[in-house]
């Protein structure tokens, strides 16, 4: 295998790997908002600016793994 | 949720600029290939000393908002005109916000400068990228224009202000001896290891702060320019939607996370008969 395609490879499993756990966090996440709107509806204009921030911090293992995979392919 | 007619206009104007600023990516002499930079480009030097265009688009924006507090300064009123209303409604919210995390009045308000200060800088950075034609705009070969937060030194500046405030916050609430004491505890084996593990805590928030918000915008800037590649004109729109959000939420989230670190250093010690709950 010549450098070209452990790059390609490389970066590709870095951003798929990395967006699992994120992806799952978030669902995790948004299940739960959904369970507490739909068990007291008024509560939801004070839980979304909550969920946002929390999904954003969620989110930022799989913007780490992108950063390094765009790394990978561009750098 | 748009009720109102012009609430509707709004909206079909958003979405004409939005469609426009594609069309004017289009434009720029790239040839068949995605153009990602890492590195902001040089744009003149004085001196010694380069000019990137992410510095002077961070030197510009300063400009405007230290224009906009000078304006507003001097021309305050006892019955608020419209942009003094739309000012006043920002402020006061952030102010309340901020209340909610740190419910010591005192050091809520010399915190807030601050913070806000952080925010209105992302806000305005992050949001000037979507500024229709921007790409369009080059000097000496390389686009004058350039979203601040995608260069990692410009971000990487402000989550230091951020550390480094939390870090003499810390020392001044718990004196040199306290704080150092919280990093070397040599009270059992076990207090000793965890305080060597603080330490890495507090330097993995520099990268975690950082990379939170370059990776969004630069993320979103590559992905825009990747999406313009496949299919110009439409495949990118629904991505800037997602990139309009981001840029807000990011603001929001890195000087929320300011707010946390600073106000986490700024407790008082725990007193020492009670087991440290974290």
């Amino acid at each position: 295998m010549d450098v070209e395609s452990a790059r390609l490879i490389a970066a590709a499993l870095a951003v798929s790997i990395g967006g699992l756990g994120s992806a799952l966090g978030e669902g995790m996440i948004a299940t739960k908002a959904m369970d507490a709107i739909g068990r007291n509806p008024e509560i939801q204009d004070k839980l979304g600016p909550l969920v946002f921030v929390t999904m954003a911090i969620t989110e930022s293992t799989a913007i780490y793994s992108l950063v390094v995979s765009l790394i990978i392919l561009f750098v | 949720m748009l009720k109102t007619k012009s609430g509707s206009y709004t909206l079909l104007f958003i979405v004409a600029l939005l469609a426009l600023s594609t069309f004017l990516g289009l434009e720029k002499p790239e040839g068949a290939s995605v153009a990602v930079f890492l590195a902001p480009e040089v744009l003149f030097h004085i001196g010694s000393f380069p000019i990137t265009n992410s510095f002077f688009w961070s030197i510009f924006l300063s400009l405007v908002l230290m224009a906009g507090a000078i304006k507003l300064n001097y021309s305050i009123k006892q019955q608020p005109g419209s942009f003094q209303n739309l000012v006043e409604a920002i402020i006061e919210g952030g102010f309340k916000f901020i209340g909610t995390l740190n419910r010591n009045e005192k050091q809520a308000k010399i915190l807030f400068p601050l913070v806000f200060t952080m925010f209105l800088f992302i806000l305005s950075a992050n949001l000037f990228a979507f500024l229709p034609g921007s790409a369009a705009v080059t000097f000496d070969g390389s686009t004058l224009f350039r979203s601040v937060m995608s260069d990692y030194t410009v971000v990487f500046m402000l989550t230091l202000v951020s550390i480094v405030t939390a870090q003499v916050v810390a020392i001044v609430a718990n004196g040199p001896i306290g704080y150092l004491g919280k990093y070397f505890n040599f009270s059992s084996p076990l207090a000793f290891v965890l305080g060597l593990m603080d330490i890495i805590g507090e330097l993995s928030k520099i990268l975690s702060l950082s990379f939170r918000l370059f990776g969004n915008v630069f993320a979103g800037e590559v992905l825009g320019s990747v999406m313009l590649f496949l299919m110009p004109f439409f495949l990118p729109l629904p991505f800037m939607f997602m990139g309009l959000l981001s840029a807000v939420i990011q603001a929001f989230v890195f000087s929320l996370l300011t707010t946390i670190f600073i106000t986490m250093a700024w407790e008082a010690p725990p007193p020492k008969e009670s087991p440290v709950a974290t």
